[in-house]
């Protein structure tokens, strides 16, 4: 069974058609960097060039002179490590950094935990109206952050949420989403409603592409579904499942449109939620684009160190049955 | 979620790469530097951004009278993002129009980044006759030039529900004690309203309120600024409104959400300290409560006194890029002082002008939502004139951000004397902004 899964998960096809590509190479040696030179202009325009200008910006910093009036009173100067050395130290972007790990640790698993089991029922044999359920349940990825943020914001405010109006009808209280210790999953609902479908959807057709002599193996040896979910489902998926966890981890470091729309709503959450909004209140709520990158390449390396531990620790043991 | 994340995060690279690609060039652009000399007889043209409505039927009246200057108007999105813009085109050396329309709060900013010329020299001795004291203090920033010529003037107003005043027997308060007062007795007769909420996300309206009580929050002391945030006047002032939390008599939610909004329409909050302009708000918000509103002069510190401080408003400048900066100044100051200026801007643009000696006979009718109370440009007027002098730093945007977060947690808690910390956390983080910039501070 082991081998048969690893043959879809990762072996490459046997034969290629061979070009013989020395004889194409010494006939035509530019081709291939042709073709290559609209994607490297647009990778070296729009996403290297960028990064090492942050990584300048963030090594320079505004110098005033007196009162700080007049033309010529402002001067760039370089800055060294200082804006870094301000990042690492500030209580502020600590804390952020805790508050959207603690965030990951809820959004994660139950954004994931919900989109394996749709994908499961889904996939099992007796559902009904498959595919207006798929539609369903992936529709509310296909609402932009911003709006959804906006339609949960009007259901959490008492004044304005039916949720609150119905259970003042009938006398019961509800707690606000919005109070300081619970705005945390006011804002990761807001995430999970958002990233189930799409999740659904990369884990459902992974789970199509399992081929059915699988489970009449599986039937055969006296497999019920649960089992075969167990047994055959999720091991074969495990690949995608860790893909979509380094999504999410990556999703979650960066969350930014759900908390700054929910912000003005509320007295619960600080310009500082999270880091990246943090990074945007510095640059231009606050004119300070010297020490916002600073705190972006901090925040990219974090991101990178993590998805890419994270991917190490997991791949080793979930591939490590292809080794033996 | 992801592609609109991702989307969002390009998005704020781009931004951050255009601000700052253009940041190469150091601004040149030296105040008072010598006008392109025209031809008698040549047109001058320029070029005014502006976000005021109807700003463009305004400036039509100066083009029908004033064949050799002739303006145009290049509508901006609102007083932040043409600060933003306005700044780039600065930092790249051009690209900036000749007038701009500029928030007070902006100004100091503004004057900082070398974006704004003295004008001074080119406007007539009279301009400042027409504006009160404060107002003229915020476009001077208390030295001897002047970077701008006040437009319009926001002074604050008491706006209260009138029905629900006199079903309960309640006075318009003229003090802050009888404004308590006033609170207790609403939020007593019934615990679902309020005469009014502490909003942590409206700095601009609590820097009033403090101005009103006599603070500025930044001041100019020869070569020095000082931040004085955290004065026994702003003290005054937090304590009080973080006793009114505390107590429960005020909200504590802030204002401009959804939630407000149908507070104000369904009558839950039967109050608002508020500046001129309210009533283009509340028309918007609480159409239903329309003619049940009355204004009345801020309630005071001492009984008998009669000041204000102001939420808002904006002033005409001449950029430091203008090549016609005496033909843009006289435009800032016609708009602004002369009587065909001073009407334009009230009755075609709607905004209430900082001028006071031709704005009473250009508002005679009440706006729309307040049309029972006749006397609602006369209040204003009177109001006007005694709003206290007040300076802006070179970051208030700083101040404004801490203010946000700092008094966020503050009404949460729902302790006075987390207001009066929030007051010290706000001091510290605008003074140490100032300091690592390298400012010269006091």
């Amino acid at each position: 069974m082991t081998s048969l899964t690893n043959d879809r998960v990762s072996s490459p096809p046997e034969k290629l058609p061979d070009p013989s590509p020395g004889s194409r190479r010494a006939r035509n040696p530019r081709a291939p960097y042709v073709f290559m030179l609209p994607a490297v202009v647009l990778f070296v325009f729009s996403i290297a060039v960028p990064i090492m200008y942050t990584a300048f910006l963030s090594l320079r910093t505004v110098k005033v002179q007196g009162l700080g009036l007049g033309p010529g009173s402002r001067t760039e100067v370089w800055a060294g490590l200082s804006n870094y050395g301000r990042t690492l130290s500030d209580g502020d972007f600590l804390s952020s950094v805790l508050r959207v790990l603690g965030y990951g640790l809820v959004v994660i698993p139950v954004m994931l935990g919900l989109a394996l089991l749709f994908a499961l029922l889904l996939d099992s044999v007796r559902v009904r109206a498959r595919r207006f359920s798929r539609l369903v349940i992936f529709m509310p990825y296909a609402v932009p952050a911003v709006i959804s943020s906006l339609l949960w914001g009007f259901l959490y405010l008492p004044a304005v949420s039916p949720f609150t109006y119905a259970a003042d009808q009938v006398g019961v209280t509800l707690p606000q989403p919005m109070a300081p210790g619970l705005v945390l999953f006011a804002i990761a609902n807001i995430a999970v409603w958002g990233g189930v479908g799409f999740n659904m959807i990369v884990l459902y057709t992974a789970l199509r592409s399992i081929p059915s002599e699988l489970y009449e193996a599986a039937r055969i040896d006296g497999c019920n579904e649960l089992q075969i979910a167990w047994r055959i489902k999720i091991p074969v998926i495990l690949p995608s499942l860790i893909m979509t966890s380094v999504f999410g981890m990556i999703t979650t470091l960066q969350v930014f449109a759900e908390p700054t729309v929910l912000r003005p709503l509320t007295n619960n959450i600080s310009t500082s939620w999270s880091p990246l909004m943090m990074i945007y209140r510095d640059a231009f709520t606050r004119n300070d684009i010297y020490s916002a990158s600073a705190t972006s390449v901090v925040l990219a390396v974090a991101t990178f160190v993590l998805s890419f531990g994270f991917l190490r620790l997991v791949q080793n043991r979930a591939f490590a049955q292809e080794n033996r | 979620m992801r592609r609109t994340l991702r989307g969002s995060l390009v998005a704020l690279s781009v931004s951050a790469l255009f601000l700052t690609a253009c940041s190469g060039g150091s601004s040149d652009g030296a105040s008072g530097s010598q006008d392109e000399a025209t031809k008698p007889g040549e047109k001058v043209e320029l070029n005014f951004w502006a976000w005021a409505p109807e700003m463009d039927k305004t400036v039509e009246v100066w083009n029908e009278s004033h064949p050799d200057i002739h303006v145009t108007v290049n509508k901006q999105d609102g007083g932040d993002p043409a600060v933003t813009k306005l700044l780039t085109a600065t930092k790249a050396g051009s690209g900036a129009p000749d007038l701009m329309q500029a928030e007070y709060q902006a100004l100091p900013t503004m004057v900082a980044a070398g974006a704004l010329a003295d004008i001074k020299g080119d406007l007539s001795g009279e301009a400042q006759g027409h504006f009160a004291d404060g107002v003229w203090n915020a476009v001077t920033l208390g030295t001897d030039a002047v970077y701008a010529v006040p437009q319009d003037a926001a002074p604050l107003m008491f706006f209260y529900r009138s029905d629900v005043f006199d079903k309960l027997k309640i006075k318009v308060p003229t003090t802050w004690d009888e404004y308590a007062q006033a609170a207790r007795t609403i939020h007593k007769a019934d615990k679902k309203k309020y005469l009014g909420t502490f909003s942590a996300n409206d700095a601009g309206l609590f820097a009033g309120l403090t101005q009103q009580n006599g603070a500025s929050w930044w001041g100019i002391d020869g070569d020095a600024w000082s931040v004085n945030i955290d004065s026994d006047a702003s003290r005054k002032v937090a304590q009080y409104w973080g006793g009114l939390v505390e107590e429960g008599v005020i909200d504590n939610t802030p204002m401009y959400t959804p939630g407000w909004n149908s507070a104000l329409n369904k009558g839950t909050q039967v109050g608002w300290v508020s500046a001129v302009w309210a009533p283009g708000v509340l028309a918007g918000n609480a159409a239903d409560t329309k003619g049940k509103w009355k204004v009345a002069p801020m309630p005071q510190w001492t009984s008998g006194a009669n000041v204000s401080g102001s939420w808002g408003g904006s002033s005409t400048a001449v950029t430091s890029q203008s090549k016609h900066k005496a033909a843009a100044a006289e435009f800032a100051e016609w708009l602004n002082t002369s009587a065909d200026g001073v009407k334009a801007l009230a009755t075609i643009s709607n905004v209430y002008p900082a001028d006071q000696k031709n704005t009473a006979a250009a508002l005679t009718e009440p706006p729309a939502f307040f049309k029972d109370q006749p006397d609602f440009y006369e209040v204003a007027a009177k109001v006007a004139g005694t709003t206290a002098p007040f300076t802006y730093g070179p970051n208030t945007n700083v101040a404004y951000s801490a203010f946000n977060d700092a008094f966020g947690k503050a009404a949460q808690s729902k302790s006075a004397a987390a207001f009066t910390q929030a007051l010290t956390t706000m001091q510290t983080q605008t003074v140490e902004d100032l300091k690592s910039s390298g400012f010269t501070t006091k």
